[in-house]
């Protein structure tokens, strides 16, 4: 295995990747999702999409931030050249909601709120709750694994090149006109 | 931010290495031996170590359990004093003129401007007692994974190394290249395109 810092570095563009494919794919093709998590109702996108774009020289950062905020200045970022650094998502899954930020190039979970679960009245509900809590990250933690590994088998493939990624830029494109 | 926060950051690590003799007793060794130490009665300013996920304030392994189902649960604790800069040069300066009246002198040398900071600093660390920082961990032994409840720099460095200390074991944190490497069970040609992989320029 590489030193870890040196594959930190050089291949933070995967998880930027993965981020844009991802957006790519819950504009597109929810089925693939609901392939991989039986469970899925939806995945949305939250309320903050961070790109960045350093191609040619510069060192623009984008945030888009709120509830009900538009993404065209995300699309148009994209259209420029600018990565996914991070994204907010709504994983819905039953009748239930994970909303979490997750970052590309670490993979770390920021602001990451599960289903309520029942309060804890005493010491004795404390171990009980830790499960259900442990449980619940789990489950997003999971999904987001099980997502990841669906686009590396794209990725990693000879289809990335000739098909997805022409898929991408087209999309890229016809939603910014 | 705890496990049992409203809303949690999570940093996700795999642990390289597994105990070759008693499980229980190692980690149980471990956290008793990297427990955190209380700092307020010395002039120490940080220390980091393991306290108890139920007590944070009570590091005591003997009368708190670390183990939840099938998880051993327990907590970083990194206690800092903050001592104002302000108050460190109030008492400082008042040093100085002091020491420079005493000696009937105009100026000090670098070399005791700088122990008059050290004393300074030493003496008001008596004083400020610690700020405790915690951070919660759970830790799947049979998977190898272990969740840290924080995204924090300077608390996973902590963790990393704490952990090492404590148990002789590395843990790997797991971005998008270890996912790729270490978690998912890739074939050799999907292995070699990662290899050599580079960006595609999928925007632009």
């Amino acid at each position: 295995m590489l030193d870890v810092s040196v594959s930190y570095n050089k291949y933070k563009f995967l998880g930027y990747e993965f981020l844009t494919w991802l957006w790519f794919i819950i504009e597109n093709d929810q089925k693939k999702l609901q392939s991989i998590d039986k469970e899925l109702v939806a995945l949305e996108i939250g309320n903050k999409i961070t790109l960045e774009n350093s191609s040619n020289n510069k060192n623009e950062t984008i945030v888009i931030k709120g509830d009900d905020a538009g993404l065209e200045e995300g699309m148009l970022s994209l259209k420029k050249g600018a990565d996914v650094k991070d994204i907010n998502l709504v994983y819905k899954s039953g009748d239930f909601n994970w909303q979490f930020t997750l970052k590309g190039e670490s993979f770390s979970f920021e602001g990451l709120k599960v289903p309520e679960t029942a309060p804890i009245e005493s010491e004795k509900d404390i171990e009980g709750s830790v499960i259900e809590k442990n449980f619940l990250y789990n489950k997003a933690i999971k999904f987001i694994d099980d997502v990841y590994m669906a686009f590396l088998n794209e990725r990693l493939s000879e289809k990335w090149e000739n098909n997805i990624l022409n898929k991408i830029k087209q999309w890229i494109n016809i939603e910014y006109k | 931010m705890g496990i049992l926060s409203s809303s949690v950051s999570i940093t996700r690590y795999r642990v390289d290495g597994i105990f070759e003799k008693n499980v229980m007793e190692a980690v149980t060794n471990g956290l008793k031996k990297n427990a955190i130490r209380d700092i307020d009665s010395s002039i120490t300013e940080k220390t980091a170590g393991w306290t108890a996920f139920e007590n944070p304030y009570i590091p005591d392994f003997n009368k708190s359990s670390f183990s939840i189902d099938t998880y051993f649960v327990f907590s970083l604790r990194i206690d800092k004093k903050n001592i104002p800069v302000k108050v460190v040069k109030k008492f400082y300066t008042a040093e100085v003129v002091k020491k420079l009246k005493d000696n009937e002198k105009n100026n000090l040398s670098r070399n005791e401007k700088k122990m008059i900071k050290e004393r300074v600093v030493s003496r008001l660390s008596l004083k400020i007692p610690a700020t405790p920082n915690i951070y919660d961990i759970i830790w799947d032994y049979e998977n190898k994974k272990i969740i840290f409840f924080s995204n924090l720099k300077a608390a996973n460095e902590e963790l990393e190394s704490l952990f090492f200390k404590s148990f002789q074991l590395k843990l790997i944190r797991l971005f998008p290249y270890t996912m790729a490497d270490l978690e998912f069970n890739l074939s050799e040609k999907q292995k070699d395109i990662l290899k050599n992989i580079s960006t595609s320029g999928a925007t632009g």
